[in-house]
């Protein structure tokens, strides 16, 4: 177990748990623009932007995350594209989100009842009054609890970025690994980084949840 | 309009058009399409001119022996999405009936088994197993570690289904004398998984996108097999990367693609049923 504060192992641990922390802030905040608009798209009144909605969020969400980090970081290369392994891991962690937090979101504004609106438009409410006064102050507090959950997992999956070159907590294991150190000691520690990690998530969404929460 | 078409286009949001926003609508739904069709001619024209339709790229797919490998690698997933599926159904019940056990110590067992395992990376269990047990056998740490992680996960998906039957249920087995091994085997579990099994299968779902973390520990599944192609260094078209990703990404797209259907039929039948067991009741 003390393994971690011989050397200089404790800064390498360290820059791989700020790393992936990094990772994931970024890939959330882009999981959460997209999805949004994702999510706009397949709520819209035009058939054309709901289908391609719909086909994207089908593809992002049927493909594993691994071929995504393997076409992205092996792929886009071969396109010209040409950018830090960081930036290529939250274009595919942030991708494979989006279409997550979409349905979530989607999912959240249909569970709004439908004689909310229209009792809104019939108190002679206009489009955003209705929008921002009515559906979705009630949308939200319904998807909170899944948005966590999608949260909670998009750590989790930022490992995977350590199998394509992005130097975060599972490359760090890796390295302690071709150092010797015992298996399980490593494992306990990186256990740690992400319980803490998760366990930080989760008391955020709480704590969100406890604010906007409303007696009914 | 059908009222059917009321709920499916979302009108929370929007009224019934009328003919000036439906004309609106058509305008944006033209300039929508003509985005979208911009948008995919930009990738096959980018496709195009880095070269990706270069026929002599596509050369390796061909070759007899390539789609052997390919053939092999899809088994080899499927081989390890069998084996973690069965084995994390038995695990989650498992544990989803020590979660509901009456003695405390099971309980809490149980109960921190299914916190941690859900809280851990799936990667990060599959190469600890990997580098401590399984140095030589990759697949037995990734269906080792794929069971752990989705059997925790099912167990709280069926201990959530056995809560949500109603209370009555339980307390009127118990009223005509049942035990609780009996309440549970022949009152809640079959309710439970009836109304759980959609949940069950999208999880399902996960383990076989999962299977492909099998690449990082060199298991010889769908995705490894597809590196191994792509990185050849016999093809003088350069490395076929792209065709690679363009021919395995519709195979698991495919393969979820079935699942999730399966699971939209077995809760399509089971509506069915339990409207016609309400229908001779009433």
């Amino acid at each position: 177990m003390g393994f971690l504060f011989e050397d200089d192992n404790f800064a390498l641990f360290r820059d791989g748990f700020l790393q992936t922390i990094e990772l994931s802030a970024l890939s959330a905040l882009l999981a959460l623009l997209l999805g949004t608009l994702l999510a706009a798209f397949r709520v819209s009144p035009v058939p054309v932007l709901r289908a391609f909605g719909t086909v994207w969020v089908t593809l992002f969400r049927n493909t594993p995350l691994t071929l995504l980090f393997f076409a992205v970081t092996f792929g886009l290369p071969r396109l010209g594209v040409h950018l830090s392994h960081l930036t290529f891991a939250v274009v595919a962690l942030g991708g494979y989100t989006a279409s997550f937090v979409c349905e979530v979101i989607r999912s959240g504004i249909n569970t709004v009842p439908l004689g909310q609106a229209e009792a809104a438009r019939s108190l002679g409410m206009s489009f955003g009054q209705t929008l921002t006064l009515v559906v979705l102050p009630q949308a939200t507090r319904t998807v909170l609890a899944p948005l966590s959950s999608v949260f909670i997992a998009l750590p989790r999956n930022s490992a995977i970025a350590g199998a394509f070159s992005v130097g975060e907590i599972f490359s760090t294991q890796q390295a302690f690994s071709e150092k010797g150190y015992s298996i399980f000691a490593i494992f306990f520690w990186v256990a740690c980084a992400y319980l803490l990690i998760s366990a930080t998530v989760a008391s955020l969404f709480r704590f969100l949840e406890s604010r906007l929460a409303v007696a009914r | 309009m059908s009222p059917f078409n009321r709920t499916a286009t979302a009108s929370v949001l929007y009224d019934a058009p009328g003919p000036r926003a439906r004309a609106r609508y058509r305008v944006f739904g033209v300039l929508s399409l003509i985005g979208v069709a911009g948008l995919l001619w930009f990738v096959y024209a980018t496709l195009d001119d880095k070269g990706q339709f270069n026929p002599a790229l596509w050369d390796v797919f061909q070759y007899n022996t390539v789609q052997q490998r390919i053939v092999d690698g899809l088994l080899a997933t499927l081989e390890a999405f069998g084996l973690a599926a069965a084995f994390s159904l038995t695990l989650g019940a498992l544990l989803a009936a020590g979660q509901l056990s009456d003695h405390k110590p099971v309980r809490w067992a149980c109960t921190a088994v299914v916190q941690f395992f859900r809280a851990m990376p799936l990667l990060i269990l599959i190469v600890a197993l990997y580098y401590a047990f399984f140095a030589t056998d990759p697949m037995w740490a990734l269906v080792l570690g794929l069971t752990l992680y989705n059997g925790s996960v099912q167990a709280e998906i069926i201990r959530s289904g056995v809560n949500a039957v109603p209370r009555g249920q339980g307390e009127a087995a118990y009223a005509l004398g049942m035990r609780k091994t009996q309440v549970m085997a022949s009152i809640l579990v079959p309710q439970a998984v009836r109304s759980m099994l959609p949940s069950m299968i999208s999880q399902l779902v996960v383990t076989l996108k999962d299977t492909s973390l099998g690449f990082i520990i060199t298991y010889h599944e769908l995705l490894f097999v597809g590196k191994a192609i792509a990185s050849q260094p016999t093809n003088s078209a350069g490395f076929p990367y792209i065709p690679v990703v363009l021919v395995i990404g519709p195979i698991y797209i495919a393969l979820c693609l079935l699942l999730t259907a399966l699971a939209r039929w077995i809760e399509a039948r089971g509506r069915r049923g339990a409207n016609r067991r309400t229908s001779t009741a009433a």
